[in-house]
This record gives structure tokens, sequence and C-alpha cells, in this order.
């Protein structure tokens, strides 16, 4: 039996000191009994000599510091992992929430994870079809790509979170396929909102949620992503499943992960967030990817709000040097209604060079999607133009560009959330646009794909 | 042999440890941690007590645990073996892993990094009663198709040759046996060891004056960097550093690449390990694996690691450099690496400097630096062998910020600066190399190789085409003001011609199988078409041709697939489009 002690010095924030410790491990998992009987956990942050600097995961109201006993428990956080956990509803921590049995544990696993071997990955090149034709068409998803939303308050991200788990089906049903979906901090109406939407399209079945909400402690957020992630690895490379995490809001983490380094009194990085934010956030989106032969994958889509939409901001700054490229929301595309409002020129995706072409997708699609690109690129400067010297200003082919750009935005970008299109119906609509500029202004696509997919008639209609 | 010490661990705080009765371990030694022989460094002593950065993930680890200094500093082994190679930032090989501990990295995994049982073809190049000194070369290897490794002598060592045989050897059999002047018998192995944090030694430095061809456009014509040179990236995220950094490694003209992938994603470094095989060397032919060296230690790998990563790197770059290769070495990202610095700083408890960094971090990255260049190399041979060490570093400032104390430091040190741009990338614009505010130091030296080397004409064509670019910003803002119509033919022409050189000279595909990469004799002659065109049409525009006449030439579609054109043709279209270009403005004058 593990001993107790009864020696907590002293409590400030979600920070703990105890006393006269033997054996204590760094990082390993504590249990507080508080007077009553109530059981708290927390967890080592660092042992020197016989002083153990502990933190705890929930709200320290409550705690007694003559009556309260800590007892360690020699080993670290883990995670009762089963093929059982499909179906079901955790809270941060990794405890049923919704009503149901505990998991009978097929095995316990160390929430934090081993970094993968990069020699031991295997480079993400299928395609998923999410269905929406601002991310297939130009910014490709793979499986076992990270891939994040960037966002901002008010902003539909839900929506296009939903969306994309609702159509990212494989194409190939012989495979298997699961959701982990994780909430860090939001609201219970979004949180909701996943549920219900998961609910009413069947996706719950598949589905393994593990849900924090604004009102639950803050500290158990820096649990929850890890909690998800280890999961979505046992689904992944146990039990062969193509895997999509999806995360939200990571903003929320970084928030968490904030307080206790000030707790600590730490030298603190730009904007008060700690030094290592940027190591924390990669042993998180790391665990995202393939391994060789292993059939399953992770692709993983956190979502973040960037604060007032400032894409320096460290949190979503920190994301993209780590994450496989990014999708932005605007608020400009939202206010004239285009939704899913995907600015597509700063979004990217990296891997998307690899998961497109012959044999994926279609052997035109990198060239019409780096003509669309630059038109469009083209098409929007050209507009800003005519805002300021109006239309005449303009030379006939940049006013032609400009009314490319509106019709990209309004029949590419916007198809609504509940449009399921195929990467067929995306590479038509994207040859029709095209069509509408002369055929000899298409420098970035190939001759002989112009002879075979562009449409004649659409480009006389526009003369 | 210098006593080891062994301590005890009385604190243990994230990657930082520090152990008590240390008194006889000198500092920077390396250190085993606990029973699962965790591998950390000291990196302060205060009386006996040692500060200690663990490598690996310290969670599970507790005062009173065990602490065994190996008495040596940080070391890499240095041998056959090294090219082809994936290591960690403490040289463990990760592909032996990957068959030991499986898919993850687990605490305490050791192999050593040189494979013990391989055996080599050594062919010895020296014979009994031969006096040789540090760095002198003993015999040879032919380590992969393209790559002879040259076995020397380790620095610091002289003396007489008393046995050497060629044959069939492992990296640790003796090959040799050598004399030294005091009478003592020392046994030479083809592996040597050097501590990775103090550079190797040279008799002599350089100044670098040939360029080092890249195969990348707006690199080797506008912002070339000098074989031996220092040169860094910065660049917001999205903006295209990492393919920069790829496109050098496939394409840059060295004998010996090594890339480090500092801190950066897992993926990228398997993009590198399944393509480079697959790639093939412009130059020999051969897959690009066979002469280059990965040290991965991605982003989830422990931060300690990645601190001693790029040191792990330029060692193995200096010994390569020391055999007299032109060495390239790539480090993505050195922000990265300053953050695993200012880590350990804070946990050191040290006073911060800008932004949490430590004081010492523009000395840190100065010295990292100035390991490279152009040296003789250490040897007592008369014939003088010149070794090249070339580093590119990747700056990842925070928010595509310069004023980041990473980025800052590193500008004050390195002679170009490749500035990547978001707009461009935005645009789709890659590599997103900013055409007016990058810079290179090395151009007036280079532009002279460039004169004599490959056309008398090509530093006045870069010069136009730079003053074309810098008036076309100018143009651009009047345009914004009072529109298009309002310019001169003579000033659309400048705008169109800028255009061009934009989109069919600077922009380049790197995923385009022609257009990766371009010699520098295709360079010359894309860019002279370009700028052919802008003569041609102004002399055309002083005879009273109309500028619009000129803008639907067909000549122009010519100029723009020009980048697509295979290198072997590049000579006859030329000659023949520069033809038709003078016929064509000719007939429009008619």
């Amino acid at each position: 039996m593990a001993r107790e002690y009864r020696t907590i010095e002293e409590v400030t924030g979600p920070l703990m000191l105890v006393r006269g410790v033997e054996n204590v491990k760094y990082d390993e998992l504590g249990e507080i009994e508080l007077a009553d009987g109530q059981i708290r956990n927390c967890k080592v942050l660092e042992v020197e000599g016989t002083d153990a600097l502990v933190q705890l995961f929930e709200s320290s109201i409550g705690l007694n510091v003559e009556q309260s006993t800590v007892r360690f428990l020699g080993r670290g956080l883990e995670l009762a992992v089963s093929p059982d956990m499909l179906g079901r509803v955790f809270d941060g921590m990794g405890r049923p929430n919704d009503g149901g049995l505990d998991i009978i544990p097929d095995a316990m696993r160390d929430v934090n994870g081993l970094p993968i071997n990069p020699a031991a990955r295997d480079y993400p090149n299928e395609f998923i079809q999410t269905g929406v034709s601002a991310i297939d068409g130009l910014n490709t998803l793979v499986r076992g790509q990270k891939l994040p939303i960037f966002s901002g308050a008010g902003l539909p991200h839900a929506q296009l979170a939903a969306q994309i788990a609702r159509q990212a089906e494989v194409l190939d049903s012989e495979e298997q396929f699961a959701v982990v979906f994780a909430a860090i901090g939001i609201t219970f109406e979004e949180a909701d909102f996943f549920i219900s939407d998961f609910r009413r399209t069947g996706a719950i079945d598949r589905a393994v949620m593990f849900i924090n909400l604004a009102d639950d402690p803050a500290i158990e957020r820096i649990s929850t992503p890890r909690m998800a992630l280890t999961a979505a690895e046992y689904l992944a490379f146990d039990l062969d499943m193509h895997v999509l995490v999806l995360m939200t809001d990571i903003t929320y983490y970084a928030e968490a992960l904030r307080e206790v380094s000030a707790a600590r009194k730490e030298v603190p990085g730009r904007r008060g967030y700690p030094g290592y934010l940027y190591t924390d956030l990669a042993s998180i989106y790391e665990r995202a990817g393939r391994i060789k032969n292993k059939r399953g994958s992770i692709t993983f889509v956190p979502i973040l709000t960037m604060p007032d939409d400032d894409k320096t901001h460290p949190i979503p700054d920190l994301t993209g040097y780590i994450t496989e490229g990014q999708v932005i929301l605007s608020r400009d595309l939202y206010r004239r209604g285009i939704q899913p409002p995907i600015d597509v020129l700063p979004s990217l995706s990296r891997l998307k060079d690899k998961g497109i072409g012959a044999g994926k997708t279609r052997k035109d699609h990198a060239d019409t999607m780096n003509q669309l690109f630059a038109a469009y690129s083209r098409g929007k400067e050209a507009r800003d133009l005519q805002i300021i010297l109006g239309e005449e200003a303009l030379s006939e082919i940049d006013l032609e560009y400009s009314k490319f750009s509106v019709a990209f935005e309004e029949q590419y970008v916007s198809q609504g959330f509940d449009t399921d299109r195929s990467i067929e119906e995306t590479l038509a609509i994207g040859w029709e646009l095209l069509s509408m500029l002369p055929a000899n202004e298409l420098k970035r696509v190939r001759q002989e794909y112009i002879d075979e997919f562009y449409i004649w008639e659409e480009a006389e209609a526009c003369e | 042999m210098k006593r080891q010490s062994q301590g005890e661990v009385i604190k243990v705080s994230g990657p930082l440890v520090i152990a008590k009765g240390m008194r006889d371990a000198d500092m920077f030694d390396v250190v085993e941690v606990s029973e699962s022989r965790l591998i950390g460094e000291i990196i302060e002593m205060h009386g006996d007590e040692a500060s200690i950065q663990v490598y690996e993930e310290t969670a599970g680890l507790g005062p009173g645990e065990i602490v065994v200094s190996r008495g040596a500093p940080l070391s890499v082994e240095l041998g056959p073996g090294l090219i082809g190679g994936i290591f960690d930032g403490i040289q463990r090989p990760l592909d032996t892993l990957v068959a030991m501990e499986g898919d993850h990295i687990t605490r305490g995994a050791f192999a050593p990094a040189l494979d013990r049982e391989k055996e080599w073809e050594f062919s010895a190049r020296c014979k009994p009663g031969d006096r040789v000194t540090g760095g002198d070369i003993i015999g040879v290897v032919q380590e992969t198709e393209i790559l002879e490794h040259r076995v020397m002598l380790p620095p610091g060592k002289a003396g007489t040759i008393v046995e050497i045989h060629s044959g069939v050897f492992k990296v640790t059999d003796v090959v040799a046996i050598l004399e030294t002047d005091r009478g003592a018998r020392e046994e030479i192995t083809m592996m040597q060891r050097w501590p990775v944090r103090i550079g190797r030694p040279y008799v002599a430095k350089m100044s670098p004056s040939a360029p080092l061809f890249t195969g990348q456009r707006p690199i080797d014509t506008f912002f070339p960097v000098a074989k031996g040179g220092t040169a860094a990236v910065p660049g917001p995220f999205g903006s295209g550093k990492t393919v920069i950094q790829h496109q050098l490694a496939k394409w840059a003209e060295a004998d010996v690449v090594v890339y480090i992938g500092c801190g950066e994603r897992g993926n990228e470094m398997t993009d590198v390990l399944m393509e480079f095989p697959k790639l093939p060397d412009p130059k020999t032919g051969y897959s690009l694996m066979k002469r280059t060296i990965l040290i991965a230690n991605t982003s989830d790998m422990p931060v300690a690691a990645r601190e001693a990563s790029i040191y792990t790197g330029i060692t193995i770059a200096e010994y390569f450099r020391d055999m007299g290769y032109s060495v390239s070495l790539m480090a993505d990202s050195t922000s990265r690496w300053a953050e695993a610095l200012r880590e350990m700083s804070g946990r050191l408890e040290e006073m911060p400097g800008e932004e949490g960094y430590p004081a010492y971090l523009g000395s840190r990255l100065a010295s990292f630096y100035e390991r490279a260049g152009i040296v003789r190399c250490l040897s007592s041979d008369d014939e003088e062998r010149v070794g090249v060490l070339t580093a590119i570093g990747a700056v990842s400032p925070p928010g595509g910020d310069l004023s980041d104390p990473v980025a800052q430091s590193t500008l004050r040190i390195v002679q170009v600066f490749w500035s990547l741009d978001s707009d461009l990338a935005y645009r789709r614009h890659f590599p997103a190399i900013n055409w007016l505010t990058s810079y290179s130091l090395y151009q007036t030296k280079v532009d002279a190789w460039l004169n004599d080397n490959i056309a008398p004409e090509f530093s006045k064509l870069r010069v136009d085409a730079m003053t074309l670019l810098q008036e076309e910003s100018e143009l651009e803002e009047i345009v914004r003001l009072i529109g298009q119509d309002a310019l001169s033919d003579s000033d659309r022409l400048k705008l169109e011609s800028a255009r061009s050189l934009r989109e069919d000279f600077l922009h380049q595909n790197s995923f385009d199988e022609i257009d990766t990469y371009t010699s520098m004799n295709k360079q010359f002659k894309m860019l002279s078409l370009v700028m052919q065109f802008y003569y041609e049409a102004q002399k055309a525009l002083e005879r009273g041709v109309a500028f619009d006449r000129m803008v639907g030439l067909p000549i122009r579609d010519d100029i723009a697939r020009f980048k697509y054109v295979p290198e072997q043709e590049v000579d006859n279209w030329y000659a023949l489009r520069s033809e038709q270009l003078l016929e064509e403005m000719r007939a429009l004058s008619d």
C-alpha cells in the first residue's frame, strides 16, 4: 500500500507543495483525500530532495492543508482503452460521463505517449474526400495529416468541423473509420452541437468523445487532448482503424498551460505563454500520422480561435509551425454570406501535392489548383483596385479576373454546410470557372489539359 | 583514464536533473542517469552538485537514483557508415532503433551510431615507416558508389606507421599501428570520436569566392551563396522554408549533405527518407541518399537532444570537410534550437535576455555559424587539401516578425539573407524569396566568377533585371493611386517585363520534374531571353511601335514555357527563340 502523507505545506492556485515525501518520481500521479473523503487527482511537477511540487487537476476548493492526505500512485496518468470506447462519452480525465458503466480495459496506456521514431513513419499520401471544395480542390487533406482550422470568435468553425467529420467517409468501405472528438473548455452549447450532430447522423456509434466544458476545472484541459490522442492511437495502431481526431479549442488548452506556468513563476515567453509552448503543442500535434506496416492512421483537425483574429498570436503562430498547413476562416467572407467562409489564399495544405493527381484524384488537379489560386489572387487584387479607382480604371482582362473572383467565392467556396461534393464535381466547377477566362490566360495549366477540359462555350457565353 | 564519478539525483524538473556527489565530474561530461541509463550532459556545477540536461523523457525519475559520469564530453562517432544514415540529436541511429525497439522511441534505448558488424574494404594509403600527423589520410574506404571515405589520423596524433594493412575490416578493428615520438605504440581504427561542442581543427581559413550552385534561379542568379559561406532563410510558416531547404539538400552542388531536422515535423523527415533514395544526383546520376546524412530530432522528441542536434550535425559535416570535400549543411530550424536553449535556461533560473532567451543566444549562434567556411585541411602532405563547409539555417520568427531575437542575432552573422514573404506565398509565387529585401554579400565575388565562367554580360543582365524589379514596385504604387491608363507606354513595358521576370524566371516549381533544377547555363539563357524582349521592345517603342502590339507576340508564350524545356535542348531552343524574337520585333516595325 502506498504511503500517505499529511504534510501538505502550501496550496497556491493549481499548485501544492508536499514535504517529507520519499521515493516520489517526476510526473507521477497522486490522489488527495479530503477531510470528507472526496478524492482529487494531482501529478508531480518537480521533486527536490523530500519536497514534491504537485499540480492539481481539479479545483482546490475545500482542500484543507491540515486534514487532507496525499498518496502517490507509482505511475503516470493512464487511460483504460478497449474497443468498447466507441460510442461512449468521457470527461476530460477519461472517466465515463454518459451514465454508462466503466470501461473494462483491454490495456492501460500512458497518456503522454512516446515520440514516433521518424524512421518508422510512413508518409501521408492518401487523399481524403471531405466533400468541401475549398479543401478537396485547393487545400487537400490526406490521411495522417494534421490540418488545423484557424477561426475567430463567432465564426462557424464548429459547423465546418462537423461537416468534415460527417462527410470524410473513406471511399473504400473495407476500411474501418472512427472519430475521436475532444472538447477543451468549450461551452455546453457548442459541445452539444457536436454530440447532437453525431447522433443525428449516426456517427456517434463510431465516435469516442472526451468532454471538458468551460466550467470544468481548467487544469483538466491539459490532460484532455492527451486522453483523446491516446484513445486515437489505440484505435489506429492496435485496431487498424482510420481515425479522425477533432479537437476544439486549442486556445483554451494553451491558456490552461499558461495558468500552470504562471503559478510556477516561470519566466514567460511571448504574451505570458511559457517558453515551452511550442514543444508542448508539438507533443500533441506530432502524435498524428501513419506508421509503416500499420494499417490505421490518425488524421488530426484541431480547431483554434485566433484571439482578435490575429494570426501572429503565439497560439496560431506556433501551431502553424508544427502542423502541415492550416484552413483559415475569414470574417469578411462570413459577413458576405459565403459558407463555409474559407479564405483559400492564406490557407494551405502542405501535403496536398502528394495526395493529388492521376490515380489519386485526377491528372489535371495540380494544374487547375495552381491556376485557380493564381487567378483568384489576381482577381482579388483587381477588385481592390476597382474599389479605389472604379471599374473604368481596370483593363479588360483585369475586369474579367475581377468577375472570376466573385464567381469563385460564390460557386466554388460557398457550398453550404450540407452539400457533399465529390472530387469530380469540385474539379468540374473549377473548370467552369476557369473557362470564364480566355484559354491563353491559363498559363499554369498544361496545354493538353486545356484541350481536354476547357469549356469553350462557357468562354463564348462570357464574351 | 579519468576517474568516473558516481552521484545521486536530488531534484527533477522536466529535462533538468540535479545530482549531488559529482565533484569529480567535469563540465559538459556525459552522464547516465538512473538504472534505465538516460543520457544527459552536465551544464552547471555548484560545489558537488551538478545540473544535468537529460536528453530523454524524465517521467518516473526521482531523488536517490544513481548518476554515473562517462568521463567524456558529448561526442560523435566518425567513420565509415555515416552516409545514408538517419540519427537523432545525440547520434543514435534511428533505423536501428526501429528494428530494436519498435515504432516509438523508448527511454534509455541505445545503439552505437556506427554499425559495429558491417565490414568495409579498407585500402591503405601509407606504408610502414611513413611519418604521419593528425589529419593525414592513412587509407580509404569506398563508402558509397560516389563517396570515397578518407580515413584520417585523428587530430592531435603523430608518429611513424609501424604496421598497416589493406583488407576487410569492421570500424573498430585495428587497421594500423602507430609509434609515437615517445616510443608508445597506438592502435588506429577506422573510427574516431570528436566532442561536438568543439570545432575540428584546420590549418587556415580562406575567404569564400566561388558560388555554390543550387539550381534554384532566384538564389543562383540574384542572391548567390558562396562555397563555404553562410546563409539564413527566415520566414513565417507556410512561406516555404522547408521546401527551400529540401531543394538545396537535393540540388546543391556538394559532395556530402548534412540535413538537420531540428524540432520540426516528423513527416518532413519521412519525406526526405522516402524521396531522396529515388532522386538522382544531377552530377553523378546516383541516388541522392548516397551523399546525404540526416539528423532528425523532431519537435516531439526530447528538447535537450534538440539543443545538441545542430552540434552533432556540424561535427559530422566538419569531419567530411576535413577529408577535402565540399559539404553543405542545412539546419531546419535554428529557431527551434534557440527555443530549446531558452527552455533549459529557464529551468536553470538564469536571468533572461530578450523574449526570455538567454543572454548568450547571440554568441552561441555566432560560434555555430563560424564553424562554416572554406579551409586548408590538417595534413602533413605538401599538396594542399581544401575542404568546404557551407551552412544554411532556417529561422522561424514568430508571426514572421524579423525583430525576433533569433532572427536578429542570425542576421548579424550570416552573409546571405533570403527573406521569405507571406504575400508572395499567398499568391503562390514560389520560392517566395522577396527580391526587394533579400541580399547576398557574396554578390561581387560571385559576379566576377559568373562573368568569367558563364557569360561576360551576366552581371549586367542581373543588374538590369534587378533595376526593373525595383522600378516595378515604384510603378505599382502609382498604378494603385491613379490606375494603369495613366502610365506611358515605356512604363507599361517595364511593368510587363517585370511581370515576365517574376512569372517566367523567378517563379520556379519545385514539384515539376524539369523546373525543379535549372543549370547555370539555362538560367543565363532564360534571363537573357526575358531581358532581350525588354531591350528589343524598348527599341521598338522608340521606332514608334505601339506597346499593345508587342504584348500579344507569340514569342511571349515561348518565353513562359522556357522553364519546362529539358536541359539538353536548351542551347538549340534558345538560339531559335532568340532569332524568332528579333524577327517578330522587326515585323512590327514594317
